[in-house]
Order: C-alpha cells, then sequence, then structure tokens
C-alpha cells in the first residue's frame, strides 16, 4: 500500500542547507522535512575547520576581499552576482547562527574568533587573513546541531529514515516525492506545492573520498533521469590532506594553525609551487602539487603519500604559525581536537611526535543541480521549474566554480539554504498545489520491486568499487582524453552489467541491500555525467586538470556546462549518450587574470 | 593480515521470531574498522546483514553497537583493539528492529524533553552582531557540546536498562550543555524536567555512560553538576 501525505512544501535532506532552508520556510508555510538518516547523521556535522565571515574581529577584512577570493579560487568560473550575495550575506548568516545559538570559539573581548584557512587572502591576494569563524575543529558538527535544535524548537515536521526515490517533475511543474520508509519498506506519496532537494553532495563515485557512505545522490539523478541539466559536474575536488588510504578528511585547519606539508626528503616542497600562501593554497592546486611531488620520486619511501607535520617544533621552526607566534603542543590539542584524535586512532600515530601520512581525497562536487540565487531550479540555461528548488551541495548556483574554497561549503548552505527557504515558503503561499499524474508513485514502485525481485550475477559492491576505482583512477586529480573516454567506457559497461544484478535481501523491513542497489543507479548515472563532462571541457582550469589541455582557456572555456540525457526518462538509470549546452559565466567585478598564489 | 571470526548477534522478525547468531570468518587488517569488517560480511557474503552507518569516522554517530560486550561506534574500532573472534550485538535495552538496528524514537523522545535548544527572550544586540560571551564562559559547556547522539552512554546505563522511562544520560548531556550557557535563558525550565521522577535523581554514578561515550565526554561529570545545580538552586 502507499501512504499519503499533503504538504505545502517538501525539502528533502536534512543537512545544513535542508534544515536552514526548513527554519526559513517554516515561518511562511507548512513544511516536510524528508531524510533517509536521522537529521544529525548528516554529512555537515562531519566539516571541521570554519565557516568564513569578513566579521573583521582578528583584523581588517572585507566582503569585497573574500567576493575576490572565492572568484579567484573558483578560477573565475564563479558567477560574480553569486559570489558577491556569499560574501555580503555571510556575515549575517553566521550572526543568525551565533543568535541561535552556535557556541563559536571566542576572542578575549568576547566575540567570536577567527582562524586563517586556505586561499582567504587580505587585500586582493596578499597574504592570508583570519576568516574563517570556528567551533575547534568541529564547526559542522555545532552548525548541524543548532539547526536541528531550531527545528525541533519551531516542530518542524521530519520523516527520518525515508529514502527518496523519485522527485514528481511533470510537465515543467514540481509536484512532490516519492520516498521509501526504510524500517517497514512502505511507500510513501508526498504531495507539494515545491520541493527543495538539499541532499548533498555524490562523491562515493571515488575510491578514496571523504565523503560518508551515504553520499550518493539519488535525488540529483532523479532529476537528470527526468530530463533536467546538472551544471558543471566536471568540477570536483580532491581535498589534498586525506588520511592515507582511508580518504578522512584532515583539515586544512591544521594548516591554518601552522601545519606544514613535507615530502620524502623532509622538504617543505610547496616553496617551490606556492610561494605566497604555501600551505594554504586552494585545495585544487594542493592536491596537483602532492600528485607531482610524488611522480618526481619525492612521496614518503617512494610511495604515493606525503606528510602533514603538525609538530609544534616543525611549526616553530618555520614560523609557519599566525603572525608566526610560538605554538605549544597543549593549544593544538584545544584548537585541533578532533583530527588530532583522528590521526591517533587511525593512522595510530602520535602527531605532536611524528607526521603524518596523507593523500589527496575525493571530497566535494562543485558541480550538480543549476539554480539562480534563490535557489530555483535551472531548466536550461534560461528556463526555471517552477517549485523546484535545490540548495547545498547538491546544486551549483554557481557560487564555488571550478574550485571551491574551503569554509565556502558552509557558508554555501547557511546563505543560499536561507535564501532558498524563503523563496520556497514564499512561493507556497501564492501558488496551488498541481495535481499529480495518476499513479505518481507507479513508477518508483516498479524499480523498487524488480531491484528487490532481482536474481542475476552481478553483485552490487563488485560493481560500484569497480566504478569508484575507475574514476578514481581516470577522472581524478589528472585527467587526460584516452583516459577519460576509458572511464566513460568503463561506466557505460557498468551500467550494462547494473541489469544483471542479484540482490540476497527480498525483506522490506531495513532492505539496506536493496537501498545500496539503488544508490549504485544513481552514483553510475551521475558518474557517467561527470566523465563525460569532463571529456568534452578542452582545457585545465580549477579541479579539472588535462594533461593534453594544460591552460585555461577563457577564449572558449569561460562558460558552465549544462549536461542533460538524451534517452530514457522514467527512474530508473538512463542510456544512451550525454547531450550538452552551455551557459555563460557572470563576470561583474573581477575580470579573468592568471591565477597565481 | 590476521583471521578474525566475527560473531553477529541476528534479528529479522520477518523471517523468524527468535534472535539468532551468524558467524562470518574474515582476513584482517589490523587498522580495519569494525565497521569495514561489517561492510566486507554484507557486500560479499550475506547482504541480508543490516545496520546503520554513515560517515566513517566518528562524527555522525550512527554505528553505535555493542563489540565485545561494550558500547561502541564501530567506525571508531581498530582490529587491532579486538581478539581473534570479535562479538557484535545491537545497543542493549532498546527495541531490536532488525540485525544491529534498534528503534531510536523513544531516544529521540526524551532527547526532546529536556528542551534542547536555545532559549532567550533578550533580544540580540542593537549592532545585529554577536552576543558576548568570554573564552572562560564559552570553556564552561564545552565538554557537553561534542555529543552526536549516538546513545552508546544511554544503552549503557543500568538505571536506563532498569526503566526505560529514564530519560537517560544523552538527554541530560544536552540539557547541560545549555543550562550552562552564559547566553541561555531556559536554565529553569530544563533543571525542572531533569529534576522530574524519571530525571537525574535515576543517575547512580555507575560511569558506564562516561567509559562509553566515543566523544570522550565526562558524562557522570555533567549529570553531577546538573544534580548540584538542582539542590543548590545555583547554575555557577
Amino acid at each position: 500500500m502507499t501512504h499519503h501525505h499533503q504538504f505545502d512544501a517538501v525539502i528533502v535532506g536534512a543537512g545544513g542547507a535542508g534544515l536552514m532552508a526548513a527554519l526559513q520556510a517554516a515561518r511562511l508555510t507548512n513544511v516536510a522535512v524528508i531524510s533517509k538518516m536521522y537529521p544529525t547523521r548528516s554529512h555537515t556535522g562531519t566539516a571541521q575547520g570554519g565557516i568564513a565571515a569578513p566579521l573583521g574581529n582578528m583584523e581588517e577584512d572585507h566582503w569585497e576581499w573574500y567576493m575576490y577570493d572565492t572568484v579567484k579560487g573558483g578560477d573565475y568560473l564563479v558567477d560574480q552576482d553569486a559570489a558577491e550575495i556569499l560574501a555580503r550575506e555571510s556575515v549575517e548568516a553566521i550572526y543568525e547562527l551565533e543568535h541561535m545559538g552556535l557556541p563559536f570559539d571566542r576572542t578575549q573581548e568576547g566575540r567570536i574568533e577567527q582562524r586563517r584557512f586556505g586561499g582567504h587572502t587580505r587585500e586582493y591576494g596578499k597574504g592570508p587573513v583570519m576568516r574563517s569563524c570556528k567551533s575547534a575543529d568541529r564547526t559542522g558538527h555545532m552548525i548541524l546541531q543548532t539547526l536541528y535544535q531550531n527545528c525541533i524548537k519551531h516542530n518542524v515536521r521530519f520523516f527520518d529514515e525515508f529514502f527518496v526515490a523519485d522527485v514528481l517533475v511533470h510537465e515543467g511543474v514540481a509536484r512532490g516525492v516519492v520516498a521509501v520508509e526504510i524500517a517497514t519498506g512502505e511507500l510513501h506519496l508526498f504531495h507539494a506545492k515545491a520541493v527543495l532537494l538539499a541532499s548533498g553532495g555524490f562523491g562515493r563515485m571515488f575510491a578514496v573520498t571523504s565523503n560518508a557512505h551515504s553520499l550518493t545522490g539519488e535525488p540529483v539523478a532523479a532529476l537528470y533521469r527526468r530530463g533536467l541539466p546538472l551544471e558543471d559536474m566536471e568540477f570536483f575536488q580532491f581535498h589534498p590532506t586525506g588520511i592515507y588510504k582511508m580518504g578522512i578528511l584532515l583539515s586544512e585547519a591544521a594548516r591554518g594553525e601552522g601545519g606544514v606539508l613535507l615530502n620524502g626528503r623532509g622538504e617543505r616542497f610547496l616553496e617551490n609551487y606556492a610561494p605566497t600562501l604555501m600551505d594554504l593554497a586552494p585545495r585544487d592546486m594542493l592536491s596537483r602539487f602532492i600528485y607531482q611531488e610524488v611522480a618526481a620520486g619525492r612521496g614518503v619511501d617512494g610511495k604515493d603519500y606525503v606528510h602533514l607535520d603538525i609538530r609544534p617544533e616543525t611549526i616553530n621552526r618555520y614560523g609557519s604559525a599566525p603572525g608566526g607566534r610560538t605554538v605549544t603542543a597543549a593549544e593544538l590539542e584545544e584548537k585541533l581536537p578532533d583530527i588530532i584524535e583522528m590521526m591517533r586512532v587511525y593512522m595510530g600515530v602520535e602527531p605532536m611526535r611524528e607526521p603524518v601520512p596523507i593523500q589527496p581525497t575525493a571530497h566535494y562536487a562543485m558541480g550538480g543541480i543549476p539554480t539562480d540565487n534563490d535557489g530555483r531550479v535551472l531548466a536550461g540555461p534560461t528556463r526555471t521549474v517552477s517549485g523546484l528548488y535545490a540548495a547545498g551541495e547538491c546544486a551549483c548556483v554557481s557560487v564555488h566554480g571550478a574550485n571551491r574554497l574551503g569554509t565556502n561549503s558552509l557558508v554555501d548552505l547557511v546563505v543560499f539554504g536561507r535564501r532558498g527557504g524563503k523563496a520556497l515558503g514564499e512561493f507556497c503561499r501564492r501558488a496551488d498545489y498541481a495535481p499529480l499524474p495518476p499513479r505518481a508513485e507507479a513508477e518508483a514502485q516498479g524499480a523498487l520491486d524488480e531491484l528487490r525481485a532481482s536474481r542475476g550475477g552481478e553483485r552490487v559492491a563488485t560493481l560500484r568499487s569497480e566504478l569508484q576505482r575507475v574514476m578514481m583512477d581516470k577522472v581524478g586529480v589528472f585527467r587526460k582524453a584516452a583516459g577519460m573516454r576509458e572511464a566513460l567506457s568503463a561506466v557505460r559497461g557498468l551500467k550494462e552489467r547494473y541489469t544483471q544484478i542479484g540482490l540476497d535481501d527480498r525483506g522490506a523491513a531495513f532492505n539496506t541491500d536493496l537501498l545500496e542497489a539503488f544508490e549504485l543507479g544513481a552514483l553510475l548515472d551521475l558518474a557517467e555525467v561527470t566523465a563525460a563532462s569532463a571529456l568534452q571541457r578542452t582545457e585545465s582550469r580549477g579541479a579539472h586538470y588535462r594533461d593534453d589541455f594544460p591552460e585555461r582557456d577563457d577564449t572558449h572555456w569561460l562558460k558552465h556546462t549544462f549536461a542533460y540525457r538524451s534517452e530514457g526518462g522514467d527512474v530508473r538509470p538512463t542510456r544512451g549518450e550525454v547531450r550538452f549546452e552551455t551557459k555563460p559565466v557572470v563576470v561583474t567585478r573581477f575580470e579573468p587574470k592568471p591565477r597565481t598564489y | 593480515m590476521a583471521k578474525v571470526t566475527l560473531k553477529i548477534k541476528r534479528f529479522d522478525p520477518q523471517r523468524e521470531p527468535a534472535s539468532w547468531w551468524s558467524e562470518h570468518a574474515l582476513e584482517a587488517e589490523p587498522t580495519e574498522r569494525v565497521l569495514d569488517l561489517l561492510n566486507r560480511v554484507k557486500w560479499e557474503q550475506d547482504g541480508t546483514l543490516s545496520f546503520r552507518r554513515s560517515c566513517g569516522h566518528g562524527i555522525c554517530g550512527s554505528d553505535s553497537m555493542r563489540i565485545d560486550g561494550a558500547n561502541r561506534l564501530a567506525c571508531k574500532t581498530l582490529v587491532s583493539e579486538l581478539g581473534s573472534t570479535i562479538t557484535i550485538e545491537p545497543l542493549l535495552g532498546m527495541r531490536v528492529q532488525r540485525d544491529l538496528i534498534v528503534d531510536l524514537e523513544p531516544f529521540f523522545a526524551a532527547y526532546r524533553t529536556v528542551k534542547p535548544y536555545f532559549i532567550s527572550d533578550a533580544p540580540p544586540p542593537p549592532d545585529g552582531r554577536e552576543r558576548l560571551q568570554t573564552p572562560a564562559q564559552r570553556l564552561r559547556f564545552d565538554d557537553t557540546t561534542k555529543c552526536i547522539l549516538c546513545a552508546c552512554c544511554t544503552a549503557s546505563c543500568p538505571s536506563f536498562w532498569a526503566s526505560s522511562e529514564y530519560i537517560g544520560p544523552a538527554s541530560i548531556v544536552q540539557a547541560h550543555r545549555f543550562i550552562f550557557d552564559s547566553r541561555d535563558e531556559g536554565a529553569g525550565e530544563r533543571l525542572q524536567v531533569a529534576g522530574e521522577t524519571m530525571g537525574v535523581w535515576r543517575c547512580h554514578t555507575a560511569f558506564n555512560c562516561t567509559l562509553a561515550c566515543p566523544r570522550g565526554i565526562n558524562i557522570t561529570q555533567a549529570i553531577g553538576e546538573v544534580k548540584r545545580a538542582l539542590a543548590t538552586g545555583r547554575v555557577e
């Protein structure tokens, strides 16, 4: 049986963007938040280092400097009207979080304490600036907790552990979603005036990733399958400092506090690559520099990793702490408690006495569902979908362009989650319910039943790990045409084999075997779009670096990619090629310049 | 590589009414997480095994379970810490729904009773900026801000096992986080809840919660501070 619900606004995802949007929309209309996990499990909670805003609590700072850093960090693919909104509204968003009770770290004067972070500079690139507001190294945890607490305070309605299988968009109008109640396996049809997607990233398409197991992108794939575009999917950020082999993130706050990267010879190799910002250069560049050191035979012990060194004696020797001051072990333990514990637990190293093996880890999708500055989803370069919104990592505003700056994911989700939530609420106040098509849940039901009954010889886990391997190797930090073609054909082969999978679990309640199979289908579609988008962009920009086209090409490529499916159109993985259009980049204040640090 | 045997307590009322044990032999690296082993069992041997997991590094709080008799996060427990046979069960004192998945609705309902959100009628500063708080005031409740609501503490508490109506250590940790926040004005309301029959006085300082907490929160101390505030009528 199918359960029917009607809410003016349905929000999919309960991380920072979804909860921020819910708080805004709930002031204007009735809202339901649907999440495949309990909200406090959302991946926003793992963000460590901080959230930027030019408060100027520590030293002079201005929104114009921050906007410039965001645009330059994104290698000029950032839409500058959006970056201006981000930089200006970050200030009021931070204060709003503080007024909601968020426990930021404090200065002696009682103000919000700030620290340095990669790519954030004073006076348009002259040197690092203290802009990142923080709660030790669990800033994302505090944001997630605070937003969830405020949702409880304001009686927001939650559907926890509900898995969204389909987003109902018909004739250019959003009408609701179809979800599985994980505890029972029963289907729920949510009829809504408007839907906001805030489902986060999809980094699980890569073998080494900081992303949670849950980050598989079903709602993003759902829109693509329905014929809507995905923007700039070729831009995927690899964070330079993941724990070796495991991919667990070690925040760049470690480097903000003075930590340095050292190669196998113990040299601070960034002196040769980014002499001004060194260890605080943007992530895309640092990941490439690490790969280059390894390729030149200067990895540690001839292996594919380098060291992150946060020993006080190292930091003091280089004078790499903010202001060149002297640091102590106790101070570092206080500022970086969680990541120091992770180094101890997962690497078995004692970071106060030895350096930590790190390698780049797949971290963040700059691309995703295209939206305008109020979260409205675009159906094409110039058209919007009525009643459909997106915010957070799943969306592409585009405020991150070709490479996101550290802290800007959190800023994005509070600033654009807030704007999207307001726009959603206002839309619901003036709109009526668009009728649901007959048997709106039938397609999702059919696809799920088919998967549940599948008895083929292929295993989901095997296909998934093959996908993750080929994406990591061929569509990772360094790319070239032949490798990407290989990846694309491998992904298409995996999609073929996906039709031959067999599941063990035929039950209804908590059938996570079934959900993992459905998630793999989404990852396959999104990986295909990622590889195809990367292949067609014949330049290097930000996180998209091609050996065969090593230069940025503003003449031909200062534009966004819009990728569409060419065949299919239901809830199942697509078939056929990926089709492309482009959209111009909005340039207001900062003309593209060569990007050096 | 070492040979390990995973003994997992299973339950699936769709298949049979009683629980049973499944055993799985694996080759494991000492640096592997118990979560990695559970995933390998699920992916390679038995897709019907059900458990919650997400971030895989001890922050989201999804994979709390009983590992060799202690409540831990599977993603924060390495093979090197355990013997060659690893026994895995769902959290105690909570209704098992399937395999390692327990019903968390009562846990979150208890959490909500302590009003786990910022309460203040005072308007924010007229300049629109942050409320002021000294580093010392901020430090006062720092420990309890670390809670990830994984339920390891509550499900390790003998008083909770005796009466599931007890709001449990996790809820008190959440109450503490606000009661001792200099900006918050809801201490009175929360202390009233904490002082009721099913509140803090159920705690008999067994310290199980403190030992179980994967975030290293001094839970028994936090509960003690809430008790003291109730007894003295002062929050300090």
